[in-house]
């Protein structure tokens, strides 16, 4: 199946830059740090205030620094002429967006998982809050993701088209941010979240099942 | 730009379309390559309206336009790699080919080291590894050596002696292909 072949490929060659550049997934979770640990210098020794607004912060640095790997996602197979050649050979493009999305997902998504235990260190969250962080950062990282490659997509050609990007993407974070934000809260009181988990899960499939034929659609009229 | 084009191409025709720069030349290769669509009129595959088996005709197409598809990080080989999984072609001897095109000891730098002719070469490389019969070239001899213009010369007639077809923009002279080369003149006008 050539669908499989060209996911396979793309995935694996997306891995191999990974570890080849390493800037490219350490960047994006280094910002994450730093932002995050602006908040507490910035608003100072008042641990109850950090507490509550910690789900807020979480996700706000969440979605920024998603956004600051997705400009690159397809720049470079655009500017060598490779995504010319998928589409000249009509290859399965939403299989290559696919592909693109799931490595770009581990270079920007999972270690924000992997060093949340770091974040419930660093702004006082509860044990429940924690949990509930974790639980938000699996379903809602990869919604980012599929967001922001939609974003940069669409802005492939133009020149200047990071801070488009963001204008463009950005409002479509919002319900993201709000539903996870309110899951983060809503354990923090010891109140059940699964309602705001099921809606952010019915927003990633919404988004899975949609977005690679829109970034596909995106890509074509850029090459062409 | 260009009107009232019609060409024909049949198998072991090389056509090299001329024209002076900005004629639309380029433009006119990536409507061929199914890369744009034609503002008017209609492109055939072996008799059938491209627009109702241009899956068959992807197939048996490759093009390489100005851009290289030539992945800077990667090293020759993996680029090779990559194109032989997406386009799932048989695995040949990849180290072979490279030493062919004269790229023997550079096979595991990353192609942004290499010079723009020797990633040109690379990039030529899919030629050898294409089952596709059409093969659409923008500029293919840029930067290119005089033992690589050779080389490439020789492997287009092959093409053409095993019933390929190519198609291609050069202000190169190519005296090794006169026999089969024909010529259609793209007027500059604006």
């Amino acid at each position: 199946m050539s669908i499989a072949a060209v996911f396979m490929a793309t995935f694996r060659r997306d891995l191999r830059l990974l570890a080849r550049q390493k800037s490219d997934w350490l960047n994006p979770l280094l910002f994450f740090l730093v932002v995050l640990s602006l908040f507490p210098l910035g608003i100072g020794a008042k641990p109850n205030l950090l507490r509550e607004i910690a789900p807020g912060i979480i996700w706000i640095a969440a979605l920024l620094s998603v956004l600051l790997g997705a400009e690159r996602l397809f720049k470079q197979d655009y500017r060598d002429g490779v995504l010319e050649q998928l589409v000249s050979a009509r290859l399965p493009l939403p299989a290559y967006v696919l592909a693109k999305m799931a490595a770009s997902w581990c270079a920007s998504g999972l270690p924000l998982i992997i060093v949340s235990p770091l974040l419930a260190l660093l702004l006082g969250l509860s044990q429940p809050a924690f949990f509930a962080v974790v639980a938000t950062l699996l379903l809602g990282t990869p919604l980012l993701t599929l967001l922001s490659a939609l974003g940069a997509a669409l802005t492939l050609s133009a020149d200047k088209g990071g801070i488009l990007l963001a204008l463009v993407i950005l409002p479509f974070y919002i319900p993201l941010l709000i539903f996870a934000s309110a899951a983060v809260e809503q354990a923090a009181f010891g109140l059940p979240y699964g309602a705001q988990l099921a809606i952010i899960a019915a927003m990633l499939c919404l988004a899975l099942a949609l977005v690679p034929f829109a970034v596909f659609k995106a890509l074509k009229l850029n090459v062409g | 730009m260009f009107t009232d084009v019609d060409i024909q191409l049949s198998a072991g025709d090389i056509l090299q379309i001329a024209g002076r720069n900005g004629a639309g030349k380029s433009s006119l290769l990536r409507i061929l390559a199914g890369l744009s669509e034609p503002s008017e009129g209609v492109l055939y595959y072996q008799a059938v309206e491209l627009t109702k088996c241009h899956d068959d005709y992807a197939a048996d197409l490759c093009f390489i336009g100005h851009l290289s598809g030539v992945q800077g990080q990667l090293t020759a080989l993996e680029n090779l790699q990559f194109w032989r999984a997406c386009w799932q072609l048989k695995a040949a001897d990849d180290w072979q080919l490279l030493a062919t095109l004269g790229l023997a000891g550079l096979e595991d730098i990353p192609c942004q080291h290499l010079s723009a002719g020797q990633q040109r070469r690379v990039s030529l490389a899919r030629l050898w590894l294409t089952p596709a019969r059409i093969w659409i070239l923008d500029e293919p001899f840029t930067a290119l050596d005089q033992s690589a213009i050779g080389l490439l010369q020789a492997h287009f007639q092959q093409h053409c002696a095993n019933g390929g077809a190519i198609i291609l923009t050069t202000h190169q002279p190519l005296p090794m292909l006169a026999s089969q080369l024909r010529q259609l003149e793209l007027e500059y006008r604006w």
